[in-house]
């Protein structure tokens, strides 16, 4: 049962349906997957985007306001954004050794086709590779891919600390890219033989004669069936995948993976009575690997409820929220998993019916997630639509992508590089999940990153990428109308209400000067439209309009999508 | 009105450095130097206070302070509106001059020396219009001038330069500026960052003593809405300090009720008497703008303009005496500005449109009190355009006090005012003459860019710290157009030094401003002959 919004905002109580609080005081949400059909509005667009892009841009929403919410999500899931082009030398060879492939590579050409050894140069490229990637959600296409893929580096995480080289990590991405929205088991699957999870969770060194334990651990219990099952793997299970698992290598010369029967265990792998006492049989031909492989895969997909469970969980506090009550457990996560273990796990059939539900647009989960940084980042950039380089200007966009991406370090979302093979901490660690996002230090410096661009902007390379206010505003429909003005940047900029008397405070204390009267700044607007060459017309808007974005971006509502 | 989070005006968040940036600034006296700990030991007692009392709308200054001496002139320009010789307030020792009925709390004042009033104050070229009136007075700037920082934040600028990396510091604990309001006004905006904080509103001050809090929906955004506001609490690095200063004055003088400028004055006077260093702030009051019913039909000595000016003589001469109370005032002056006057001709509506120059209030015990300054001229024909021209430059009212009050030096003066003014004698500080205060307070906190010489006369070196990457040295005039780039490129960590030849540049105020990834620090440069 949804509720109407004007009730939710006023707090009345939905008759029939007495709210109930949870131990945490927080109001339970009953709604579940029945297909959502209330209004479409901005307000359920700008929600739908900000949870599934990054940002909700104007042009978006109004592009979305001509089509169904059904079609909307539908279009979002099927949009495959175009790759852009590979990430580029954006380094110079002062500190290249002159021996290493790297060398030869031209700056401002793609270094992904090069392969090196080198830390130094290893180092260079992983940072062009993050700035890469930042560019690439910057100029995401009308499409669910960037989000999820950035969910699958969270969730099959990967340190390019650890695995090294540039070129894994590049491969890496494009894989994560492939099946964003394709087949969870056969993803499973690709990752296990990925160059860079080889790497980084030592299968490349797992062998019969010593056995190598990282991963076989991992792909139960972060990647596929996880903690919380009563009963659960066990160290049993853990030993006998490892085993399944041994002889996979990378050849470092080309990048490629290959199968060793050499360094394979051939010996029956015997698994506990969680799985059913299931025992996979030894191989000793070449294809011995693979096909063990997928009797593992199979085995534990055969836990199906606990592993589609397990995934749902995880996406729904990557879309939704991170505290799953008891009604969302029985009205959300169960139904959705039998969607996902019904539709053999493929992604794209699950996230529909959540996202079309009546529980994803039910007003009581609007504005409940906090932004992680590089949604802030990104979303900032794309919901001003603040000027980038042009194409071509690669100097300049990737110093661009670079600040940005060092400001995602700073806040704690190094991208590349989580801080372990669990992910993000915000993810999986309860009871704080997203509000581990937001502490004394990382708060600062989401409000310093908005002032930043708000005031002075970011310079390097002759290039300033700095917000206009003026021509956001001018996107609006009504900026001559203060009210108007605040009310239509707040339904793109909150997610959450702001309280009539706040609004009134923010248009006398910033766009009135303190003066009483409407038309002071619809005059000053119209002066300023009337004139757009006119510096002083242009100033007296300009600053207004900064005062008061900036304003609402230090507000802690703006942390909140 | 719903909890907002406390502090409105969010400082950039202050990157720690390894070390100290220390050996740069070669004026700087170490904190062992016998001088700095000297001064340190008494230095709330020597500090100055500046209050700075903004009048929104535009204040008709010919009902505030009335021309007896061409009374007649005076009425038949405004005869609907004109206050009735006989009402006017006399002040002692003074024939041709008097003010408004309403505001005997200023007369008092004036005839006990703690009041000044500087007639006819603007500029040349007057802008009409409020929002450019008021960015004009507040940034300092000449009517044909767009700058982009307020004359307050650029003497805080020159007083603090580091700000705000490393602060609070031990010599500067607090907040350099407060504002009562939501955002910080342009008047307190450096070079490079906001040299102020805000407090939203008096209510919410109060509600931020008391620790009381506005409920959030029980929802789930609610929830995480109370999280990020607490953080954002946690955060504020100088709630604790301020709320140290209001936790100890329990007891303060009488205001007015009703009265929000009295409202936030009192706020004023505790944080002032609980002992915060901070030497400005900002308080305002609106309703200014009389375009219509500025005074009753029947009595022009009541309406709208005369509760406006009783509210602001009776909220000043109830801080003056709580100052005094609670033995601070000599600590503290204030002056009250208006974007404009307003014309000398009043309208059919009871009321006065926007117009041009006006009288300016400078309080406080240690004021130069009397009147100065002419009585503006009223012909005897008046039209429905004429405005009262100016007899002094608002902006040698700043400098003025800035010089006399806070013992600004010719040199930082012009740096900040932007070129030399006309001083008029307004305040007494007898400490005005000592050195090196200055000095010590510039070395505070964490030096990031510095040039020598300054000022300079061709060129000056621009000495800059960077943490490694990125770093940009740009030169920007107080237009805030970039008049050189000195660097661009990727550092390794270090002290560098490049040079800021000045050739064919004009005479006058440069900025050299660091950017190194988070970080920025602008640097005020004077060029001279």
């Amino acid at each position: 049962m949804l509720m109407d919004r004007r009730d939710f905002l006023t707090l009345k109580k939905n008759p029939g349906h007495p709210a109930q609080i949870s131990a945490d005081n927080v109001r339970g949400i009953q709604s579940g997957l029945t297909p959502y059909s209330g209004p479409w509005t901005n307000n359920e667009i700008a929600h739908l985007l900000k949870r599934t892009m990054f940002g909700a841009a104007k042009a978006d929403i109004e592009y979305f306001r001509g089509v169904t919410m059904s079609q909307a999500v539908d279009e979002l899931l099927n949009t495959v954004g175009v790759l852009p082009p590979p990430p580029l030398k954006n380094y110079d060879n002062s500190d290249i050794p002159a021996s290493d492939p790297d060398y030869g590579v031209a700056q401002w050409t793609t270094w992904v086709n090069s392969i090196s050894d080198d830390g130094t140069v290893n180092f260079h490229r992983r940072q062009s590779l993050k700035s890469w990637w930042i560019g690439t959600m910057i100029n995401q296409n009308r499409s669910i891919q960037e989000k999820m893929i950035l969910f699958w580096h969270n969730h099959f995480a990967t340190e390019s600390n650890g695995y090294d080289r540039a070129t894994f990590g590049y491969n890496h991405y494009l894989l994560l890219r492939q099946y964003a929205l394709g087949n969870f088991k056969q993803m499973a699957k690709a990752i296990t033989l990925d160059p860079a999870m080889l790497r980084y969770l030592n299968g490349y060194l797992n062998v019969a004669s010593a056995p190598d334990e990282n991963y076989g651990r991992e792909l139960q219990e972060l990647f596929t069936l996880g903690k919380e099952n009563n009963p659960n793997y066990s160290e049993i299970d853990v030993q006998a995948a490892a085993k399944v698992l041994t002889g996979w290598q990378i050849n470092f010369t080309n990048e490629t993976v290959s199968f060793n029967i050499s360094r394979h265990d051939k010996t029956n792998k015997s698994f506990s009575a969680f799985y059913g006492g299931t025992t996979i049989t030894g191989r000793t031909d070449a294809n011995a690997g693979m096909t063990e492989l997928d009797d593992l895969l199979n085995m534990i997909f055969s836990k199906n409820v606990e592993v589609s469970e397990f995934l749902v969980r995880k996406i729904y506090r990557w879309f939704c929220y991170y505290a799953i009550d008891s009604d969302t457990e029985a009205n959300v996560i169960k139904p959705l998993a039998k969607t996902l273990r019904d539709n053999n796990w493929e992604i794209k059939v699950a996230l529909s019916a959540l996202l079309k539900s009546e529980h994803f647009f039910d007003v009581l989960n609007f504005g409940a997630l906090i932004k992680n940084p590089v949604d802030v980042i990104v979303g900032m950039c794309r919901e001003f639509n603040i000027k980038f380089p042009l194409v071509g200007q690669n100097g300049q966009s990737y110093a661009m992508w670079s600040m940005l991406k060092d400001f995602s370090f700073v806040m704690q979302q190094d991208l590349f590089d989580p801080p372990n093979v669990s992910g993000w901490s915000a993810y999986y660690q309860a009871p704080q999940f997203h509000e581990i996002w937001i502490n004394s230090d990382t708060l600062p410096k989401r409000t310093g990153f908005f002032d930043m661009l708000t005031y002075n902007g970011y310079t390097a390379s002759g290039f300033t990428l700095i917000l206009d206010p003026v021509g956001f505003a001018k996107t609006l429909p009504s900026a001559s109308d203060p009210n108007a003005l605040i009310n239509d940047s707040l339904d793109i900029l909150y997610r959450v209400p702001l309280s009539d008397q706040s609004k009134a405070t923010i248009k006398k204390q910033i766009l009135l000067s303190n003066q009483d009267q409407d038309y002071y700044w619809t005059n000053a607007w119209n002066a300023y439209l009337g004139n757009p060459n006119d510096n002083a017309a242009y100033q007296t808007v300009f600053t207004r309009l900064r005062d008061m974005y900036r304003y609402l971006m230090n507000l802690a509502e703006y942390q909140l999508a | 009105m719903k909890r907002r989070d406390f502090f409105r005006n969010t400082l950039p968040a202050a990157v720690t450095l390894p070390s100290i940036f220390s050996g740069l600034s070669v004026k700087a006296f170490t904190e062992n130097h016998p001088l700095v700990r000297a001064l340190l030991g008494s230095a709330t007692d020597t500090d100055k206070v500046l209050v700075l009392v903004q009048l929104n709308g535009g204040n008709d200054g010919l009902n505030t302070v009335i021309p007896i001496e061409f009374y007649g002139n005076y009425f038949n320009a405004r005869p609907n509106i004109a206050i009735p010789q006989n009402k006017i307030l006399t002040l002692n020792g003074v024939t041709k001059t008097g003010i408004h009925p309403f505001m005997t709390g200023f007369q008092n004042m004036y005839n006990e020396g703690q009041l000044a009033i500087v007639q006819s104050v603007g500029y040349p070229s007057p802008n009409f219009s409020h929002f450019r009136a008021t960015d004009i007075w507040m940034s300092g700037s000449a009517a044909d001038q767009i700058i982009n920082s307020g004359w307050a934040g650029r003497y805080l600028n020159t007083e603090y330069p580091n700000f705000p990396e490393g602060y609070p510091t031990t010599q500067m604990p607090d907040p350099l500026a407060i504002q009562i309001g939501s955002i910080s006004s342009l008047a307190l905006q450096g070079p490079g960052t906001n040299m102020g904080i805000s407090i939203s509103n008096p209510n919410n001050f109060y509600d931020f003593l008391d620790g009381v809090e506005d409920p959030v929906p029980d929802t789930r955004w609610g929830k995480e809405l109370k999280y990020i506001r607490m953080i954002g609490k946690q955060t504020e690095k100088y709630t604790t300090v301020i709320k140290a200063a209001a936790a100890r004055v329990t007891v303060q003088g009488t205001y007015p009720s009703n009265n929000d400028l009295a409202r936030e004055l009192k706020i004023v006077a505790r944080l002032i008497k609980g002992g915060l260093k901070t030497r400005i702030y900002m308080v305002s009051t609106g309703g200014f703008d009389t375009h219509s019913n500025q005074t009753d039909s029947n009595d022009s000595t009541i309406g709208n303009h005369a509760n406006l000016l009783l509210k602001v003589s009776s909220a000043i001469k109830a801080f003056t005496d709580d100052l005094k109370g609670l033995g601070v005032d000599d600590r503290v002056i204030g002056m009250t500005f208006s974007e404009f006057g307003r014309r000398i001709k009043s309208n059919a509506s009871l009321g006065t449109d926007h117009g041009a120059a006006a009288p300016l209030f400078v309080f406080g015990k240690n004021i130069r009190g009397g009147v100065i300054g002419n009585n503006p001229t009223i012909p005897t024909s008046v039209g429905f355009n004429d405005n009262i021209a100016y007899q002094y430059d608002f902006r040698s009212i700043y400098a003025s006090l800035l010089s006399q009050w806070f013992c600004v030096k010719p040199t930082d003066l012009q740096t900040i005012m932007l070129k030399n003014f006309q001083e008029i004698p307004l305040a007494v500080n007898s400490a005005c003459g000592t050195t090196g205060l200055d000095d010590i307070i510039r070395g505070s906190g964490e030096q990031l860019i510095v040039n020598y010489p300054n000022p300079f006369v061709e060129s000056t070196t621009v000495t800059f710290r960077t943490k490694g990457g990125h770093t940009l040295i740009q030169i920007i005039d107080p237009l805030g157009r970039v008049i050189r780039t000195l660097a661009d490129k990727e550092y390794i960590q270090g002290t560098y030094t490049v040079t800021f030849d000045s050739m064919g540049l004009p005479l006058g105020v440069y900025y050299a401003r660091l950017q190194n990834g988070s970080l920025q620090q602008v640097r005020a440069m004077l060029k001279t002959r």
